[in-house]
């Protein structure tokens, strides 16, 4: 049967992991392809690198990097962050991407959602979707989190899928950063209302955060930055301690 | 040992030459007909939409070629399909190297199938090594039936063939450059084959 993912998620600026990165064992922390490594060894399922850096470079600089992940890491990764055109996935996706993540540039222009999956098929579209619930009503934020949309969370979701997206990457900004959990009743009702994988992000602290996220939040993949990177959670106790509650995952 | 990706579109084939290079053996991207027909092993990837992939492939007159080939050829995830009888996706006619119809998943499952799946009813030298219920990880919407060149069976929506033999040809629905260890052992034993 088909298994939940983990997924830890890297930030990336200027080629270099940034913030958070606590692993002792690596030679350079701050080299994402020595953590990426780490990650497949120890059980992760899939990884996302997201760019954040803002120069001129930054196109140049993250191809790179896809390069050299993809010559290392024997398991699928998804490139996020600043992605605006198809010849940008296109690049990425022949450096050796498997998928990328777009997702103010869906926002301002949902067409380009449509000419990804027709140029490179649905599967390897992520469209990432920032949302604030406020007085009930969950917005669609943009520029991480910061500014707000006239769109509605699952109406926005359900257009996303429409144009072809392959999977959606929710992220609560009301629950990203506190580790209180996942924003379950929302990624509950994405899945219902939607036909393809949702990835919950946005509030993991704790192993049962995860099995709640799964069974409640009826997420297909979790994903998760700072618990990884600090070692409060190692993946391999999280596949057991999901494993023992019948969730499946690959170990 | 000279080792071909066909290369015959846009996508992810990169990741393929980097694991056989994991492997200790090199790979050449190329669609020159000649340079395939030379090959010892052959690898025919596929992404994006079957239609679409089948008319590159006629546009440069491999749909000829690819079914004469006489060395061990490895189709790889919708390669695989191109090289059924027929798919359901945009009602393309196949290689028809395989004697199985390609069906899209009900919508009773989110579809595309993203992620880690077990492969079960393993019958081929091309999984040497490798232990029943082991993972690969599989991305696709549309999936060949079972049938009596099945040498893999994977269960999502319903029991279909993940693996495909006949004679020189295989064909896998996932992605062993992408399914950790277990995935590489698999193209290792592919390249020894």
């Amino acid at each position: 049967m088909l298994t939940k993912r983990i997924i830890p998620c890297l930030d990336i600026k200027n080629g270099r992991t940034v913030k958070g990165v606590n692993f002792l064992d690596l030679r350079d922390a701050g080299d994402p392809v020595e953590l990426a490594k780490i990650y497949a060894e120890n059980g992760a399922d899939e990884l996302v690198f997201l760019d954040i850096s803002a120069t001129e470079e930054k196109r140049k600089t993250l191809a790179n990097l896809v390069l050299k992940v993809a010559e290392k890491v024997n398991i699928p990764f998804t490139v996020g962050g600043g992605i605006s055109s198809v010849e940008d996935v296109d690049i990425l996706l022949q450096c050796g991407a498997d998928k990328v993540s777009i997702n103010s540039s869906a926002v301002k222009r949902p067409e380009l959602i449509n000419e990804l999956s027709a140029k490179f098929g649905s599967q390897c579209v992520v469209v990432a979707i920032d949302a604030k619930q406020i007085d009930g009503e969950w917005i669609v934020h943009l520029v991480g989190g910061k500014v707000p949309t006239e769109l509605n969370l699952f109406a926005w979701a359900k257009e996303v899928e429409k144009r072809g997206a392959g999977e959606i990457l929710f992220t609560s900004m009301n629950n990203d950063g506190t580790k209180n959990g996942f924003a379950n009743e929302a990624l509950a009702k994405l899945s219902e209302e939607l036909n393809i994988p949702i990835i919950a992000s946005g509030g993991a602290g704790n192993m049962q955060h995860f099995a709640d996220t799964f069974i409640e939040g009826k997420a297909d993949a979790a994903l998760a930055a700072s618990v990884f990177h600090f070692k409060e959670i190692e993946i391999p106790e999280l596949k057991e301690f999901l494993s023992d509650k019948d969730i499946l995952v690959r170990r | 040992m000279k080792i071909v990706i066909i290369n015959y579109g846009a996508g992810n084939i990169q990741s393929i030459k980097f694991a056989i290079q994991r492997l200790g053996f090199e790979a050449v991207l190329s669609n020159n007909v000649e340079e395939i027909l030379q090959a010892d092993k052959v690898i025919f990837p596929g992404v994006g939409e079957a239609s679409s992939a089948m008319k590159m492939l006629k546009s440069t007159g491999l749909d000829q070629i690819i079914p004469q080939l006489k060395q061990p050829v490895l189709g790889i995830c919708l390669g695989m399909q191109l090289m059924c009888k027929h798919s359901e996706e945009g009602d393309t006619k196949g290689l028809g190297i395989f004697n199985v119809e390609v069906k899209r998943f009900s919508n009773q499952v989110k579809v595309p199938q993203i992620g880690w799946n077990q492969i079960t009813n393993l019958k081929s030298e091309l999984f040497k090594g490798i232990k029943e219920e082991e993972f690969m990880y599989l991305v696709h919407s549309f999936y060949a039936e079972k049938c009596s060149e099945m040498i893999a069976e994977t269960n999502y929506d319903l029991a279909y063939a993940s693996a495909l033999q006949k004679d020189n040809f295989y064909g896998v629905q996932f992605h062993p450059e992408k399914s950790s260890n277990a995935g590489e052992k698999i193209l290792e034993n592919f390249l020894k084959c």
